[in-house]
């Protein structure tokens, strides 16, 4: 039940522009909110909200380093999106690739069936 | 090969198009016939779909379920509106992750294209946040990739 709870809450928070950026930056190594602040056009505390809503839904980790609040991608959660979205990702063309199989499969013996009823 | 196209259209609305070889009949059946649709919807690799109930008549119900044999599962529940022969369907779909996501109103078309079909899928969620959702999440980013792969074999 946690895990599907966390998966629509990773849902909400991915459908934010910046916090996708800020995932996308946390991917290449741990950062402080000073360094995630550093390429956005917006507050500290603006970035720090949307690290909570990032942490809320279990996609994002701090540790405590001194003073410093550094933080990175929490595997677990990561690793549940994303066989999720892999799913999703791959879905709608592996299916319709195989319903051009299926298809190639299906017009042959149609004809044919067409053919033996009017026998 | 036939690229599948994603577009928005409005605050609600998110259209799927992809031509296929076969004639608009045989698309039709392959989204009707619960034998045929158990052949093609899966998803990725490993998945099947053991349970299709796919009663093709208005007010008829939907229910897929989806394993990947391993444990994992879920399904997705859903009622026909309207139904055209062998033009157009009109259906309500909801994923079940188990809790039921916002209903996702389809409509499917079939429309002649040469010797082959081109199809349309038009959804319509309950409101721009659940598209965004969707869409942000998911399928934009894995249509984008295939579109992308698509144009590079070009």
């Amino acid at each position: 039940m946690n895990a599907v709870m966390n998966l629509d809450a990773a849902f909400s928070a991915l459908a934010d522009p910046t916090r996708r950026a800020i995932l996308a930056r946390l991917a290449q190594g741990e950062a402080t909110v000073m360094e995630l602040a550093e390429p956005f056009e917006i507050s500290q505390p603006a970035i720090s909200q949307h690290l909570k809503v990032l942490e809320d839904a279990s996609l994002v980790a701090r540790r405590v380093d001194g003073t410093k609040r550094p933080r990175r991608l929490a595997k677990a959660g990561i690793e549940a999106m994303d066989q999720w979205l892999a799913m999703l990702r791959k879905a709608l063309e592996k299916n319709y690739d195989r319903l051009d199989g299926v298809l190639a499969g299906m017009e042959q013996p149609k004809i044919e069936k067409k053919r033996g009823e009017k026998r | 090969m036939s690229k599948v196209t994603l577009k928005t259209e409005g605050d609600t609305h998110v259209v799927v198009t992809r031509r296929f070889a076969a004639p608009p009949e045989a698309v039709y059946r392959a989204h009707t016939d619960p034998k045929l649709i158990q052949k093609w919807l899966l998803g990725p690799e490993g998945w099947t779909m053991p349970v299709c109930i796919n009663d093709a008549r208005p007010g008829g119900r939907i229910r897929f379920e989806w394993t990947d044999g391993k444990g994992r599962g879920f399904h997705l529940t859903g009622e026909y509106l309207e139904l055209e022969p062998y033009g157009r369907i009109v259906h309500v779909e909801r994923m079940h992750l188990p809790e039921p996501t916002p209903d996702n109103r389809v409509e499917t078309r079939f429309d002649a294209d040469g010797t082959g079909t081109l199809l349309t899928m038009r959804m319509t969620l309950p409101d721009a946040q659940t598209r965004a959702a969707m869409l942000e999440t998911g399928m934009e980013s894995g249509m984008e990739a295939s579109y992308l792969r698509l144009e590079a074999m070009v």
